[in-house]
């Protein structure tokens, strides 16, 4: 789950990470009466979504403009800016062309930065502990740095056993080149970004850049957290930091339901068990020629209503034009799937191909079933079948 | 032979009497598995399913002598139920529990590290050595006596894989579902390095998914090894938009190794015959064994 920056620095702080003074503003008076309080010589305006490139974004219609943060000297720069960006749709590089829109802004003291850094916490797969990773070039995307010069990317380990050490982020202090009280203050930084990685079970901490001002200071200018989604039951209070807005609403119905879900853009809907086999079916669909609408995973042991709500989602949205149901029962038994789909079908009214293969447990006894059941469901035998006939159905169904 | 779990391999259950632990320690026994107990916190001393259960893991252990314990406890007390089996010194764990928080695992790893347990999973559908020994939620008749090995990172894709080769006339010798998890038990080297060793697995199939580095490794490993055995490969999610996770919380490209391309690419380089889609492993198989 990720957060706004605003609510990732007010974080971050309270756990002792060194954060420009700052304000979140949802109106132009908001915003102006935050700079005002602030008295800054410089205020710094941020658009406040779910992507990184902001700065270097545009918003919806004037390509050629100002992005997503912008500088201001008086409090009547501040309420401009906030009216040029509060209410619009802000394209960047991870948005997409559709963009998002700015419903809120975070209003900052400007400081003077004498150098960028890089710095990051994630839990390393291989090694199965907490890194950190740091970089002198700080205010670059890492992916970039890793790509061109990835000996400027340095990193340490955490044996969980022991905890953050102070002397590895010395050691990491050393090589970014900070010198004499910085290092004591990037050990702070680090140590600010530990606590609350591992109390707040944080998937990601990222600040980017963190910056050396003149006096000598470091402070994080910018901040992104996000959160393990199975260990939210733990953190009701980071659960509360969820935008909604920023969220896909299919995913967001799908998730009520303890359904995985991803929309894609194609016109394929598709209803399967297991990760990794509706990961398959999408690529077998592409294989086809066509595109999968989503990722669905009813889940393992999938009930009526779980599979009846995912028919819903595939039915409700309008780029759907045709359905692939690909069920391997392990738990899960195909008979049951057969009336959840069956039962679905008729309530909400399907009105585009569906194409339905089961293997496993009850299998004969599901395929019966559909069988039976008076609705035109095409049945099919294995994976390739099945991909097959749902993209034949679908471009039949077009012509 | 077989790699791990053979019909005289004797297994716990953890999260015995909850309804998850109960119908699979039920199919488990049905399909002849060794069980000889469980472990339910608070209900030591009964009896359930015809078989004696007790508070905790090392109580059992010293009571059956078990070699192998799967555990079927709700997510919130899954890495605990992991770290008792660790220090009870059970040999084999196979974790099925999917949604462990990732911290937790963190912790599970290091002391996974400094122990002489194995473990299987999380978020995994365990492992099966067909009419010996099924350890986990996989369906069992859909298995047959035989050569392949397969590991898999996907529980369903497992199956497919197995009724695959099961319909091209070969059965399996041993099937691991390793787990969709980022920070987890076995993977793909420890695995494969069992197969390639074991004389009765014949030939390998090995699944993959987007995400993670583990399937290069365990490509590297095959090449290195040299051996003659023939593997079989897929990776699932060439259609995954990167930066979006996709079911497993493991399944989510962030880097450029991790796509389903840039594996298909390993694979193949170190001799892997890459199955065109994921209808084709069975036929793909058949095609390379001749």
């Amino acid at each position: 789950m990720n957060i706004h920056e605003y609510q990732a620095k007010a974080l971050l702080r309270s756990y002792g990470m060194p954060v420009p003074e700052g304000h979140a503003a949802t109106t132009a008076d908001e915003a102006t009466a935050a700079a005002k309080a602030l008295g800054a010589p410089v205020t710094v305006v941020k658009a406040q979504i779910h992507a990184g490139g902001r700065g270097a974004g545009h918003f919806a219609g004037k390509p050629e403009g100002k992005g997503g943060v912008r500088l201001a000297r008086t409090p009547a720069e501040v309420e401009q800016a906030a009216h040029a960006m509060l209410g619009q749709v802000l394209v960047t590089k991870q948005t997409g062309p559709a963009g998002r829109l700015v419903r809120t802004l975070y209003v900052e003291s400007g400081c003077d930065i004498a150098r960028e850094l890089y710095f990051s916490m994630l839990v390393d797969r291989v090694t199965g502990r907490v890194v950190i990773v740091a970089s002198p070039d700080g205010g670059m995307e890492i992916e970039e740095v890793a790509a061109r010069t990835p000996e400027r990317i340095f990193k340490e380990y955490i044996d969980p056993a022991k905890g953050l050490c102070d002397y590895q982020s010395r050691a990491l202090a050393v090589r970014l080149g900070l010198k004499g009280r910085e290092i004591r203050a990037f050990q702070s930084v680090v140590r600010a970004a530990y606590t609350a990685f591992t109390s707040l079970d944080a998937a990601i901490v990222e600040v980017n850049p963190l910056v050396v001002t003149g006096a000598g200071d470091l402070l994080a200018l910018d901040a992104k957290m996000s959160f393990d989604e199975n260990a939210l039951y733990r953190h009701p209070e980071i659960a509360k930091l969820r935008d909604e807005h920023e969220e896909d609403p299919r995913e967001r119905e799908a998730a009520e339901y303890g359904l995985a879900y991803v929309g894609l853009d194609g016109n394929i809907g598709c209803m399967v068990n297991g990760a990794g086999l509706a990961m398959a079916t999408m690529d077998i669909i592409k294989m086809e020629g066509e595109e999968p609408a989503n990722f669905l995973d009813v889940g393992g042991g999938a009930s009526k209503e779980r599979v009846a709500a995912a028919f819903r989602i595939l039915i409700g949205d309008p780029k759907v034009r045709g359905i692939l149901v690909n069920i391997f029962g392990g738990i899960m038994r195909c008979d049951v799937i057969a009336e959840a789909i069956i039962a679905a079908s008729h309530e909400t009214g399907l009105n585009v191909p569906l194409v339905v293969r089961l293997a496993g447990t009850n299998v004969d006894r599901g395929k019966a079933l559909l069988a039976e059941s008076g609705l035109t469901i095409i049945p099919a035998d294995d994976l390739g079948d099945a991909a097959r006939k749902i993209v034949a159905a679908v471009r039949n169904a077009g012509a | 032979m077989s790699i791990l779990v053979n019909k005289s391999t004797k297994v716990i259950t953890q999260g015995f009497t909850g309804a998850q632990g109960t119908f699979h320690t039920e199919q488990a026994l049905a399909y002849g598995t060794h069980m000889v107990g469980g472990v339910t916190p608070g209900k030591g001393g009964s009896v359930h399913l015809g078989l004696p259960v007790f508070d905790t893991v090392a109580q059992a252990r010293d009571a059956t002598g078990a070699d192998a314990s799967v555990i079927y406890v709700p997510p919130a007390g899954a890495a605990d139920a992991i770290l008792e089996a660790i220090a009870a010194g059970i040999p084999l764990i196979v974790c099925i529990t999917e949604g462990i928080p990732v911290q937790d695992m963190v912790r599970v790893r290091a002391a996974l590290e400094l122990s002489g347990s194995l473990l299987i999973g999380p978020n995994c559908p365990g492992i099966i050595t067909p009419d010996e020994c099924k350890i986990g939620i996989m369906p069992g008749p859909i298995h047959r006596r035989g050569h392949v090995g397969i590991v898999s990172r996907s529980g369903t894709l497992t199956y497919e894989a197995v009724a695959q080769t099961t319909a091209i006339g070969q059965g399996q010798s041993t099937c691991v579902g390793i787990g969709g998890d980022p920070v987890k038990g076995m993977d793909f080297t420890d695995v494969l390095a069992r197969m390639i060793e074991d004389p009765d697995t014949h030939s390998i199939v090995m699944i993959g998914e987007i995400g993670g580095t583990s399937e290069i490794d365990g490509a590297e490993l095959i090449r290195a090894s040299g051996t003659h055995k023939p593997v079989v490969g897929f990776i699932a999610g060439a259609t995954a938009p990167p930066g979006r996770r996709m079911g497993h919380a493991g399944a989510v490209i962030t880097g450029g190794h991790e796509t389903a391309g840039a594996k298909i690419e390993a694979l193949r380089e170190a001799g892997i015959h890459v199955a065109p889609s994921p209808a084709e492993l069975g036929t793909t198989l058949a095609r390379v064994l001749g």
